[in-house]
This record gives C-alpha cells, sequence and structure tokens, in this order.
C-alpha cells in the first residue's frame, strides 16, 4: 500500500510494540482526507492514543509509515509537524504560567513571531471565553477552561489538521456543546479535525468519517452514514401522556411496559412507524415524545467491537 | 524551520526560562546570596583575618573567586536540572516535543537559561564581595570566558541529570553526592600546594579545580594548574556533554515512549 498523497493524514502498517512486549498497534492503515471531520473510535486501550502519540511524535513507531500532508513524518519532520496541532487527553502544561503565555510560548516554538503570536492567541482566547483569564496562572482554572486552554494552544499557529484526544471527558453538557459548536466552526473554515472520544453522541453528531480500532487494529473505517445504515433494528422510547398498567398488544410490533408511562418498541429496518402510532391512537394512547434508547453509533460501535473479538477468538483456537 | 523561525524558538524558551526564575526569585537569586555573603562574613572576615596570606593574597580576595565561581556552578545547574525535570513531570515538555523546534535549539535555550541565572547570581555575588574586599580582575576576557565556558557545561549537566531522572529525588543526588564534594575539594577555600603530595595528585583528577583555578587565573592572575590545560579541559568536556544531550534529546530518550 503506498501513502495518498493528496491525503491530511495518511498511515500505512504503522504497528507499535512496547518495550514490555504489548503490541499497541498491528499494522494499521488509514487515511483521512482534507476538510474531514473525523472520528477515531474505540475501546480503552484500543491503540487511539498511541496512534495520535506517533502522529504528534510523542511515541516512536514500530515500523510502518506516516504522511501528514504529504509530508513524511520521518523524512520531512519539521514540515509534517508545522501542519499538526494536537490537544492530549491529559493535562500537559505547567500550572503556573500565565494563561496566555502558554499559548504564545507555543506560536514561539512553532516559529510564530511575538507580535503575531499575541494578536493570535487573543483572538482564540476571546472566542474560546478565556480571555478575562489570561493573566491568571493556569492552577486556577476550572478542569472546562484547561480544555479550552488546550485548544487554543493546539491552534496558535494555524495548523491545518487538529487531533483531539478525548476532548470533552469530563467536561459538562453546556460546555460540551459550546466545543462542540466550536469545532463545527473551524472545520466549516478549512481545518480537518481528527477526534478520538468516547462519548459516541459526540462522533454522531459532529463526524462525517469514522474508523473504529481494537486491541491495535482497525475493524472499521467508513463515514458514518454508511455505518449507521449496518443498524438492522432499533430500538424506541415512547412516553406516554396517560398512566398504563398494562402493555398494549400491538401487532407485527414487539412492546415492552418500562414504567407506567413509557413503552420500548423494537422496530426493523425499514419497518415504517406510521402503523404503530394509528394502532396505539386506535387504543387511546397518546405518545407525547420519542427517542432512541441507546446512542445508535455505540450500538454499532458494540456490535463490531464483539465481532472481533469473536473473530479473534476462532482465529486464535484454529 | 528557517533559521528565523529557530532563533524565534530558541528566544521564546530563553524568555521562557528568565520568567520562571525571576518569578520565583526568592528561590532562585536570593539564598545564594545570602549563602555566599555568610561565606565571606565567615571564612572571608572572621576566620580568614586569623589565616593571613594564600597564594599571595589575603584570605578575602583569595576566596572571592572560588565562591563566585561556586555560585555560578550550583545556580547554573539546578536552573536546568528543575525546570527541565519539572517540565517533564508536568508533561509540559510535550509542548517542545510536538513543536518542530529541533532539538538542538531546546538544548540551547536551556542551556541559556542556566547560563543567564548562573551570571545573573554571580554578577551579585561579586558585587556583595567588594563590601568585604578590593580587588581589580586581572583578565577580564579570560575570566569572562571561564564562567561562560563552566555555566554552560553545568547547565547541559543539569539537563542531562533531568533527563535520567525519574522523581525530583533524582535530581538532588547529583548536587549533593558529586558536585557538593568536588567544590569543595576543588580548590574554593585553599591552594591544593597545601596539600600533602598524594592528595595534590588525587586533586588533578578533580574537574572542578580546573575551572576554579582559570577562574582564579582570570581574576588574581595566580592558579595551582596549567590555565591553558584547565581552558581547553572545561571546553572539551562541555562539547562531549553537549554532543551526549543532544544525543539524548534528539533520540527521545526518557521522553518519547
Amino acid at each position: 500500500m503506498t501513502l495518498e498523497p493528496s491525503s491530511a493524514l495518511s498511515i500505512r502498517s504503522l504497528s507499535k510494540v512496547y518495550g514490555n512486549g504489548l503490541v499497541a498497534l498491528n499494522s494499521v492503515s488509514l487515511d483521512v482526507m482534507p476538510g474531514d471531520f473525523f472520528a477515531l473510535l474505540g475501546p480503552n486501550g484500543a491503540g487511539k492514543s498511541t496512534t495520535i502519540g506517533i502522529i504528534s511524535s510523542l511515541v516512536r513507531k514500530s515500523s510502518g509509515t506516516v504522511s501528514i500532508f504529504g509530508n513524511d513524518i520521518d523524512q520531512n519532520f519539521s514540515h509534517a509537524k508545522q501542519c499538526i496541532g494536537v490537544v492530549p487527553q491529559e493535562f500537559n502544561f505547567s500550572v503556573f504560567e500565565k494563561v496566555q503565555n502558554i499559548v504564545v510560548n507555543q506560536a514561539g516554538f512553532y516559529g510564530v513571531p511575538r507580535h503575531q503570536a499575541l494578536a493570535s492567541s487573543e483572538a482564540l482566547l476571546r472566542q474560546l471565553n478565556l480571555w478575562e483569564k489570561r493573566n491568571e496562572p493556569a492552577r486556577n482554572l476550572s478542569g472546562g477552561m484547561k480544555r479550552r486552554l488546550m485548544i487554543a494552544r493546539a491552534l496558535v499557529h494555524q495548523p491545518k489538521l487538529l487531533i483531539l484526544d478525548e476532548p470533552t471527558a469530563g467536561v459538562d453538557i453546556e460546555l460540551r456543546r459550546s466545543m462542540w459548536e466550536f469545532l463545527t466552526e473551524i472545520n466549516r473554515a478549512g481545518t480537518t479535525i481528527i477526534l478520538t472520544t468516547h462519548y459516541l453522541e459526540e462522533a454522531e453528531n459532529l463526524c462525517r468519517n469514522v474508523a473504529i480500532i481494537n486491541k491495535g487494529e482497525i475493524v472499521e473505517n467508513t463515514s458514518v452514514k454508511k455505518l449507521l445504515k449496518q443498524l438492522n433494528r432499533e430500538v424506541f422510547i415512547l412516553d406516554v401522556r396517560d398512566e398504563l398498567s398494562i402493555c398494549p398488544v400491538i401487532s407485527q410490533y414487539q412492546l415492552r411496559l418500562r414504567d407506567s408511562h413509557s413503552l420500548e418498541v423494537e422496530v426493523e429496518k425499514g419497518q415504517p412507524l406510521n402503523d404503530l402510532f394509528q394502532q396505539l391512537a386506535e387504543q387511546n394512547i397518546a405518545v407525547v415524545s420519542m427517542r432512541n434508547k441507546v446512542n445508535r453509533l455505540e450500538e454499532l460501535f458494540v456490535t463490531l467491537v464483539q465481532k472481533h473479538e469473536r473473530q479473534e477468538r476462532v482465529g486464535g483456537g484454529l | 524551520m528557517t533559521i528565523t523561525q529557530q532563533w524565534i524558538a530558541f528566544r521564546t524558551i530563553l524568555r521562557r526560562e528568565i520568567t520562571r526564575f525571576t518569578r520565583i526569585w526568592v528561590q532562585t537569586l536570593i539564598p545564594p546570596v545570602i549563602t555566599m555573603g555568610l561565606y565571606f562574613v565567615i571564612f572571608g572576615h572572621l576566620i580568614g583575618e586569623r589565616i593571613g596570606q594564600m597564594g599571595g593574597f589575603d584570605y578575602m580576595s583569595f576566596v572571592v573567586p572560588g565562591l563566585v565561581m561556586m555560585a555560578v556552578i550550583n545556580n547554573s545547574y539546578s536552573n536546568v536540572v528543575s525546570s527541565f525535570f519539572s517540565a517533564k513531570f508536568h508533561r509540559s515538555i510535550e509542548e517542545l516535543l510536538v513543536s518542530p523546534t529541533p532539538s538542538y535549539i531546546i538544548l540551547l535555550g536551556y542551556v541559556a537559561g542556566g547560563v543567564l541565572r548562573g551570571l545573573v547570581v554571580g554578577g551579585i555575588v561579586t558585587f556583595a564581595s567588594t563590601f568585604f574586599t578590593n580587588f581589580i580582575i586581572e583578565n577580564p576576557w579570560l575570566t569572562v570566558f571561564v564562567i561562560l565556558l563552566t555555566s554552560s557545561l553545568f547547565s547541559v549537566a543539569g539537563l542531562i541529570n533531568a533527563i535520567f531522572a525519574n522523581s525530583f529525588d533524582d535530581i538532588s543526588i547529583i548536587p549533593t553526592f558529586i558536585l557538593t564534594p568536588l567544590t569543595y575539594f576543588g580548590g574554593v577555600f585553599y591552594s591544593i600546594s597545601m596539600l600533602p603530595e598524594f592528595w595534590q595528585g588525587v586533586s588533578q583528577f578533580n574537574p572542578i579545580l580546573y575551572m576554579v583555578n582559570a577562574f582564579r587565573f582570570g581574576f588574581l592572575g595566580v592558579s595551582d594548574v596549567n590555565v591553558n590545560l584547565a581552558v581547553s579541559g572545561i571546553a572539551g568536556m562541555l562539547v562531549v556533554a553537549y554532543l551526549f544531550a543532544w544525543y539524548l534529546l534528539q533520540k527521545g530518550r526518557k521522553l518519547r515512549s
């Protein structure tokens, strides 16, 4: 397989074996196109952070190649690094430094002149609602502010590719939504974004393409739309207006009474819901709201990871 | 990175280092001055008056270059070892590692920070010594050259120590168990000509003896060792230490997994 020169990120046969013998990545190949909003999903220990670590040069690869906007990280180290901004999973700044200094210094490490770095840092800190805290030591920031600070720091040299390793972990819902808006905005402005996350709702809402990694191997790499099409059935929760004492019987649908005010219904792919609502109306049951029981992507994710693990067990037994 | 970008990166590291040691000036700049002031009072003034002359100078004048050098060595070393290890400990070193800043610029930036702190403390200690004795610097260029070489060498050594250190205990082992004894036995307080012949020979293996004496030669024009050999030796050690530190950074030893 050859590197895809037009990709924002092109990974070929990437492997990583740690000193203790742990195989973190096993011949991973992946392409992310410019302008994409890409999700890298996987359970804990799947190899997501190792992949990001190799791309950002914090982890040494055992074999394989990585190219960022056509710049091989081994042969064209400086150009490759200029193209990326990384928001790691854990806080990695000096808590004693002032907020703006952290951002301005990072620009300096990329060779951005100080006057330009000051202007860019101001714009980013304002956008991320941190400007009022610019002269505070970073230790005085809340967890959510620290995450936003790392995003500002990663963007200050205007990278073409932004990589975020679980950026909304431990962030409250309101702040998570505002971070989603911010990321969507910069993606629209042309920045390619790669995101790892445990919140599958995040990937479903933000990302166009997705790769699922498990035990160091890519088990799925497709668009979110195509992936969701693989769902054969969905479970919906229907909230009803009036109290129910028994579960209604509706032909062709399997219903279950969750509690006195909600029902659970399993629907096959392509099965229309009109008939269900009609039959419920005939029984004087008024549905006031409806939602998915579990996140759709989450369901697929679990299915794919379990399938991969079953295949591995069968392969191991041969 | 272009040369201009590398220069910006270097200046950024240096500015950050200056900000760090001036922010905590009570910990970084004041203690060495107090310590050296006590040395001046006790060894130079109170005890020194009873000692009389050493190397052709009154004892106070004799110990001043050694004490200045001791302050420069300790501060250059401790600045880099604590700054770099803290960055490693808090993982803020990753800010530099993910950037395109080349290893030699990272090294030069930290070393420049260590040298600068060494020079600031050395300057303050020299100024403080003028309250206790009068002296004229015999060879200012040599004095400056030796102080720059020595502070660079110990800054690089501090960085190497920080790379290998796994805990804050590890960054105090070398200063406590190696640097301090070598400094005290390195001719700061005495001329090795006072020692029995055997111990004079043993002292020749102490690298700090050459640094203190080369510096004292610049200050007073007297030395227990060959000054050319001393300066070449310090320069040689600096080159070896610099290349080793650069190799460690380049390979990401204990920095990249």
